[in-house]
């Protein structure tokens, strides 16, 4: 293993040259809870968080993002539109890493989604290891601990000083331009290579599920008449809020909106959900998932089974926010997965 | 990397009422370039400033320099378009999706099914056949709709009925107080009028929802193999690219993999039909 060390200080003084060259979004503090934001200071930078509120994905995948403009008068005009600048994004944690790199293949697989391949090649990904996990989390049992690819760079915190292992030679290149490191001692990689192996115990005991993740898609396929869809989706509110707070689900609506001119117009596409009842209506009325239980389980199905396909591993990360916003408390994975194993 | 959502534009050559809710109409590419499309594709219809909707082509491919959609009033985009006329302004993505099997029912008997609205995309394999009449055997076309004010194509049906190389037979559900002289009775009526020989027939079947259980049953009935029955399934395509997720059917997506199915294919799909 290789890796360079940063002083805390100089871990500092390292995002506040980021800031001063360019857009920098990283974890702070909002409200008692983390979220993503943008980052005016170096010092608001919050490393040792358990979970944001949302997810990183709302960087690489806007809840609104323009697709075409054009115009209706005097005569119609359409253009694309791409909108991407450059940002590094600090602080996300290998589990919300992990969705990132899934949707990269999703949008690049068969049709190549311009908008959002041109946003992602211009993201810098400072990934953080956690120093603790919330109380929701279960990402040792989706394999969500360790990330290979999808960062720039990646901190370990070592105990007053960060690790740093490089994943690019463009983070690399960023690292010598605007921080002072040292190379790593011996005692340095012990100590972060100790720190990795106590990762799979972050989670708490209880936040396990009880299968290995090609294994689950199997226990979702033996049971999927089972009686468990029906009876935690009479509780649901349809409220999409675990497609909302998800960092695998990215289905989205289009919509269209004309200037007030009557002139200028924009199509834009924003987040939608497959729990909101007329997610898969169509024109004439039809509603091809009009049963909430419907609606419940191919949510399950998409991240466990039709995206495993393609993926070769569950849409899911384990990052447990799906389980933390569920008012009625029916949409926790964990919960889920365990009761279905224990049917006959 | 081109943008998959720029629509390219496109202006309407003809429009004409068919029914009180479906209107046709004739659409050019301004660039000039043929759509090339594949009998029962679909295309991503744009009005700007009101949105998108997919649409089927409704032309065969040997219709060329322009193709024909046949647009129901049941939304923002359709309500639009129906008080579009010729010359305005439109926007087109695709063609999208999977085709009839036009190459692999080269030299078999193909029994078309339409119901309602079903005959729109259908007919862009019935006149494909048609235009290439010698590649095909026995050609049979049953078209059944609610009553006779919503009958489509009607001079194309009368020509197909006088045609002694294809067998067309058609019902309407109810007469109203037209004087309709024809068959009564629900689509599923005709198939005890016709004679098939099943292991050399290939059964195409569109229609809305409800009609497809009732009328493949009739095929697996004749004893038509069920590789060889193909339905083509109506769904919210948003992106028509696979990314949206609105039209998937568990875990196909109707754009990719459909909207046109072999039903052997998606027999285990508990939301397909």
């Amino acid at each position: 293993m290789n890796a360079k060390i940063l002083t805390k200080e100089n871990l500092l003084s390292f995002v506040q040259n980021l800031i001063k060259t360019g857009e920098v979004v990283g974890v702070t503090k909002k409200d008692g809870k983390f979220a993503f934001d943008h980052l005016k200071r170096a010092s608001d930078l919050v490393l040792d968080y358990d979970v944001t509120l949302l997810p990183p994905k709302k960087y690489v995948m806007p809840q609104r993002e323009t697709l075409i403009k054009f115009n209706v008068k005097p005569e119609v005009k359409v253009e694309a539109v791409v909108e991407a600048t450059p940002f590094t994004l600090i602080g996300v944690h290998p589990y919300d890493l992990k969705a990132i790199n899934q949707l990269d293949r999703l949008f690049e697989e068969n049709h190549v989604d311009t908008n959002y391949m041109k946003r992602r090649e211009q993201a810098t990904i400072i990934a953080v290891t956690p120093t603790r996990a919330s109380k929701w989390s279960f990402w040792s049992s989706m394999n969500s601990i360790f990330v290979e690819t999808g960062f720039d760079l990646l901190l370990t915190d070592i105990g007053g000083r960060y690790a740093v292992e490089i994943g690019t030679a463009h983070g690399d290149e960023l690292l010598k331009k605007h921080a002072k490191f040292e190379e790593a001692a011996p005692a340095d990689i012990e100590k972060l290579e100790s720190i990795r192996s106590a990762l799979p115990k972050m989670c708490s005991a209880d936040r396990k599920i009880n299968a290995l993740t090609h294994e689950m898609t199997a226990i979702l396929e033996i049971h999927r008449k089972s009686e468990l869809w029906e009876k935690r989706a009479e509780k649901c509110y349809s409220c999409g809020s675990c497609n909302l707070i998800c960092p695998t689900c990215y289905c989205f609506d289009v919509k269209e909106e004309i200037d007030l001119n009557l002139k200028d117009g924009s199509r834009y596409r924003v987040w939608d959900g497959c729990l909101l009842e007329d997610f898969a209506k169509i024109g004439s009325g039809e509603n091809f998932r009009e049963k909430r239980a419907d609606r419940f389980r191919h949510r399950f199905f998409r991240k466990w089974s039709y995206l495993a396909a393609k993926l070769t591993e569950p849409a899911c990360v384990g990052c447990g926010r799906c389980s933390s916003v569920c008012l009625p408390d029916i949409a926790d994975p964990v919960k889920v997965i365990n009761e279905l194993k224990e049917e006959k | 990397m081109e943008s998959l959502y720029r629509p390219e534009l496109a202006t309407i050559t003809k429009a004409a009422p068919m029914t009180a809710t479906e209107k046709y109409f004739e659409i050019k590419l301004n660039s000039g370039r043929e759509l090339g499309h594949k009998p029962g594709q679909f295309v991503e219809v744009s009005v700007f400033g009101v949105g998108e909707a997919p649409i089927s082509v409704s032309s065969s491919p040997t219709k060329k320099g322009a193709f024909d959609l046949v647009i129901r009033k049941v939304g923002n985009v359709t309500g639009k378009i129906h008080n579009m006329t010729a010359g305005s302004t439109i926007g087109i993505r695709g063609p999208f999706g999977t085709h009839f099997p036009f190459d692999e029912t080269k030299g078999k008997d193909i029994l078309f099914v339409a119901g309602g609205i079903g005959l729109v995309p259908a007919r862009s394999f019935i006149n494909y056949v048609l235009d290439n009449r010698k590649d095909y055997n026995r050609v049979t076309v049953l078209f059944g709709c609610r009553n006779p004010n919503e009958r489509l194509f009607t001079d194309e049906l009368s020509l197909w009925a006088k045609r002694d190389d294809v067998e067309f037979l058609e019902t309407v559900d109810k007469p109203l107080d037209t004087n309709w002289k024809g068959n009564c009775g629900v689509i599923t009526t005709l198939f005890p009028k016709i004679k098939i020989e099943p292991a050399n027939t290939f059964c195409v079947i569109v229609g809305p929802p409800i009609m497809y259980r009732f009328v493949i049953k009739e095929a697996l009935d004749k004893h038509i193999p069920r590789h060889h029955i193909y339905v083509s399934l109506e769904r919210r395509m948003k992106c028509g690219v696979g990314k949206c997720g609105h039209c998937q059917i568990n875990g196909v997506y109707c754009c990719q993999e459909g909207p046109v199915f072999k039903y052997s294919d998606i027999t285990h799909l508990e939301e397909a039909l």
